[in-house]
């Protein structure tokens, strides 16, 4: 009886999360990452550069006596930089307790995208880096959903550390 | 074995004190054993540890534990009870230390939740031999049985005086234990223990339940007699009473005073001849002579038993005291460092924030040495590797140990034992040669093993030194060549990177049968132990006269009092210890090598010169050493000079780590952390000991 009822509890904080999608610009493109990952969101703040990073690894930012590390967004998905403005947003995302802020042009909202409307990205980019989890679709537009594990990929930062070296 | 009545806190409790008696015996034993026999102090030690862990270990149902540490109490009251008895010492030792092994094996069963089921078979087998031989040397089969019958009498015994004269009421009570329960006298000692801040008085008999096993049986027999004055009600007890462990039948009542007095009587005119034994005490050491105690003497011994001066802190909250402590420092330099309050220049401000500032520096201090352990305790456990290494290896090696008094945090106590103990190991073991090698290369025939700890900068040097055969450099090199590991050629390499190699999680031993075989056996481990608390592993050695391996450890976490720099846009720290002086050099001064490396002279020594702006490539319009200025660092005797656009000023700051995020990209290059300043900013620590640093010395 009472597993019962640890099972349905748990199983309404998962649907509160489940579905949900934090949306964001880049440019012309949306973007989604899963609400589930989302700790905060942030304005843009001075950033402390650490050097012999990177380039879409900004630096490190003090969040409330917290430091992270930030990455842009543009950067990372190889798109031209943008000066930052006052739209300019950090999103921080917690992953397997790594904390990291990633810069985005602008947040735009909290959507609700039914697993019915989501399909898996065309196989365009089989040989590149795969951020894109999948595709989903609300309303007129059409969401790049954000892979948050593939983005903090071990695997990639064996690479760069490598060509570091 | 079913502990499902144990409650939690109790078998912490356990696991604390018997980890700490075991310790302590080791260390007890590894001395005795130097000197090459028990001293009269040490035998009724050692006879007080069994006994209490026989007894704790009866508590909590280790009942293999416990029969173990019956046996060796066996053996030392036979060796206390009889002045001069004769007995082979290194067999006994050996034995002693084989059962420490099997209790520090079964303790961490314990603490994981697990049963302790190890098997005591053989090693009862070996004590029972040893005490069976021991008996029969000494012509001492009696002996004990004689002993024991000697002081069983009925006495009965005051736990606590009557303060003042109140309505006591009176009742007695008789408690049956379950049949087969087991220590019959410890449960009932557990009950007259806890029930003392619930009665004024209590009289029970058989009164010498712990010291005398007899008493087992006579509980046994005719149950546990207690007479009780209180004030708390009837109820109180009785619910007390019933909710003791192993409980067969209680059979309580209100009773007469004239009958308590009776009992009162008899234990009166009765002198008191068993020693006093109470747990809390029980880490002294007492005089386990039977001695004639007046009521006064136990009535302090009582009350000072109720004090505890040492409580043990679960870390967890230590942790986050610190993280507190450090954000109200930082908090402090916001409020009293704020550019507008202190433009106004209020004198009782200042003095108000002067006072803050002492009280948070005082309370940084207090946090920090809380946290702060002496490594003695981890260098004792190293006695004892050496001593059954040696054993083992039949080498003849001695280890000295220098400066044990120095403290570092306790967490990295936790993390440094384990290659402490690989390093000792392998030095032994492939460092130090045979006697008669040793002989034939002019050494003394016995080995020797330096374990030095002392402090540098902020950081702890943990050395170990062996005066062996040493590392062969070009035997290294070519076996890391072999295995793929490097590829420049030895002519390019430095000492210290070919030794570093030892170091290599891949370097394999296989196959190797040569002088360093063996070395590096878990020294990927150590290595790995030691980066991890942020340390670092400097290895050296001379062919033939021996190796050295320094750890080097920060003392992490810690509040360091910094030198804040600016360069561009950028901020650092430096940590104070490590700069040594600040100036403003004219640019005649500095020298230029053919290669375009910079250095400077100062009084008379050529110090090299790093760029930070060059070095982190970083923006500058303050690139000339006129308007820059330079910072003398200086690192175990190796300096440099760093140019800095200009010194913000000295500060005290927490030491943050990098973003893991970071950090598992890339270790940036003298960079050790980073800290929060007044202004909320960041800025990066830089750990001088990783710059291009260079000997500067006067000849």
């Amino acid at each position: 009886m009472n597993e019962d009822m640890n099972g349905l509890l748990e199983d309404q904080e998962e649907d509160t999360q489940k579905g949900k999608f934090l949306t964001f610009s880049l440019g012309e493109e949306s973007y989604g990452i899963d609400i589930m990952y989302v700790t905060e969101i942030i304005g843009i703040q001075p950033i402390t550069v650490v050097p012999e990073l990177p380039d879409f690894v900004k630096g490190i930012i003090n969040l409330r006596g917290k430091i992270i590390a930030v990455m842009d967004a543009r950067l990372k998905f190889n798109k031209a930089p943008k000066e930052y403005n006052d739209r300019t947003c950090i999103i921080v995302i917690d992953i397997a307790q790594l904390s990291i802020g990633i810069i985005v042009d602008a947040v735009a909202e909290v959507i609700n995208i039914s697993d019915d409307n989501i399909v898996p990205p065309p196989n365009l980019n089989s040989g590149g880096r795969k951020y894109i989890k999948s595709v989903g679709k609300s309303e007129n537009s059409v969401i790049l959903i954000l892979d948050c594990e593939k983005l903090l990929d071990e695997q990639e930062i064996d690479e760069l550390k490598s060509s570091n070296d | 074995m079913n502990n499902s009545y144990i409650d939690e806190p109790m078998l912490e409790a356990y696991v604390y004190e018997t980890s700490q008696i075991i310790e302590t015996l080791e260390q007890l034993m590894i001395q005795s054993e130097k000197v090459g026999n028990f001293s009269a102090d040490a035998i009724n030690e050692i006879f007080r540890f069994m006994h209490t862990i026989k007894g704790s270990s009866a508590m909590m149902m280790f009942n293999e534990i416990s029969t173990l540490a019956h046996k060796i109490e066996d053996i030392f009251y036979v060796i206390r009870e009889n002045q001069g008895v004769k007995y082979d010492f290194s067999t006994l030792v050996d034995c002693i230390l084989e059962s420490v092994d099997y209790y520090k094996i079964e303790l961490i069963k314990i603490r994981n939740g697990e049963t302790p089921d190890g098997d005591t078979a053989s090693l009862t087998d070996k004590v029972n031999d040893y005490l069976e031989m021991l008996k029969e040397d000494n012509g001492l089969k009696k002996t004990k049985k004689e002993k024991e019958t000697k002081s069983e009498k009925d006495q009965k015994y005051y736990i606590r005086p009557s303060k003042k004269e109140d309505p006591a009421k009176y009742y007695k009570a008789k408690i049956m234990f379950k049949k087969d329960c087991e220590m019959e006298n410890i449960r009932a000692y557990t009950v007259i223990h806890n029930i003392v801040d619930l009665v004024e008085e209590v009289l029970y008999k058989p009164s010498d339940i712990i010291d005398n096993d007899q008493s087992i049986d006579d509980i046994r027999a005719n149950g546990f007699l207690m007479a009780i004055r209180s004030t708390s009600s009837e109820e109180d007890i009785r619910k007390y009473l019933e909710k003791t462990v192993f409980l067969e039948s209680l059979d309580f009542g209100e009773a007469e005073e004239d009958w308590y007095k009776e009992f009162e009587v008899i234990y009166q005119d009765q002198e008191i001849h068993d020693d006093i034994k109470i747990p809390e005490t029980s880490k002294k050491y007492i005089e386990n002579q039977k001695v004639k105690k007046e009521k006064e003497d136990i009535k302090q011994e009582v009350t000072a038993t109720t004090t505890q001066s040492i409580i043990s802190v679960n870390v967890d909250k230590l942790d986050m005291l610190m993280d507190m402590v450090g954000e109200l420092v930082i908090a402090e330099a916001m409020v009293s460092q704020n550019p507008e309050v202190v433009r106004l220049e209020i004198e009782s401000f200042e003095k108000a924030s002067r006072q803050l500032h002492k009280i948070s520096s005082e309370l940084q201090d207090m946090v920090m040495a809380i946290r702060m352990v002496a490594l003695s305790t981890t260098f004792m456990k190293m006695h004892r590797i050496v001593r059954d290494m040696t054993r083992k290896l039949s080498k003849d090696v001695v280890l000295d140990v220098y400066g044990e008094e120095t403290e570092v945090d306790k967490n990295i106590i936790e993390k440094i034992a384990d290659p402490l103990m690989h390093i000792i190991r392998n030095a032994i073991d492939h460092g130090i040669e045979d006697g008669e090698d040793r002989v034939a290369k002019g050494k003394s025939k016995q080995g020797s093993i330096i374990l030095e700890a002392k402090n540098s900068g902020s950081d702890v040097l943990i050395i170990i030194k062996d005066d062996g055969k040493g590392l062969d450099k070009q035997k290294i090199y070519e076996k890391a060549y072999n295995q793929g590991l490097i590829y420049q050629s030895i002519e390019d390499l430095n000492d210290k990177d070919i030794y570093r190699l030892i170091l290599h999680p891949g370097f394999s031993m296989k196959e190797q049968v040569t002088e360093f075989s063996g070395r590096g056996v878990g020294m990927d481990v150590v290595a790995k132990n030691i980066e991890s608390i942020g340390g670092s592993v400097i290895v050296d050695s001379v062919l033939g006269k021996g190796t050295t391996i320094i750890l080097k450890i920060p003392l992490t976490l810690a509040i360091i009092e910094g030198m804040n720099i600016k360069v561009g846009e950028s901020r650092f720290t430096i940590p104070i210890v490590s700069v040594k002086e600040s100036f403003r050099p004219g640019s005649r001064e500095i020298i230029r090598d053919p290669d375009g490396r910079e250095m400077i002279m100062v009084r008379g020594l050529c110090y090299p010169i790093v760029k930070l702006y060059e070095y982190y490539g970083l923006r500058t319009d303050v690139k000339d050493y006129e308007n820059g200025i330079l910072i003398m660092v200086e690192e175990d005797d190796r300096s440099c000079c760093l140019l800095a656009d200009e010194l913000l000023g000295q500060q005290q700051v927490v030491v943050k780590s990098l973003p893991n995020y970071i950090k598992r990209y890339k270790q940036v290059k003298g960079l050790g952390g980073c800290t929060l300043l007044g202004d909320g900013s960041i800025s990066l620590i830089l750990d001088v000991g990783e710059f291009e640093l260079s000997n500067v010395l006067d000849k």
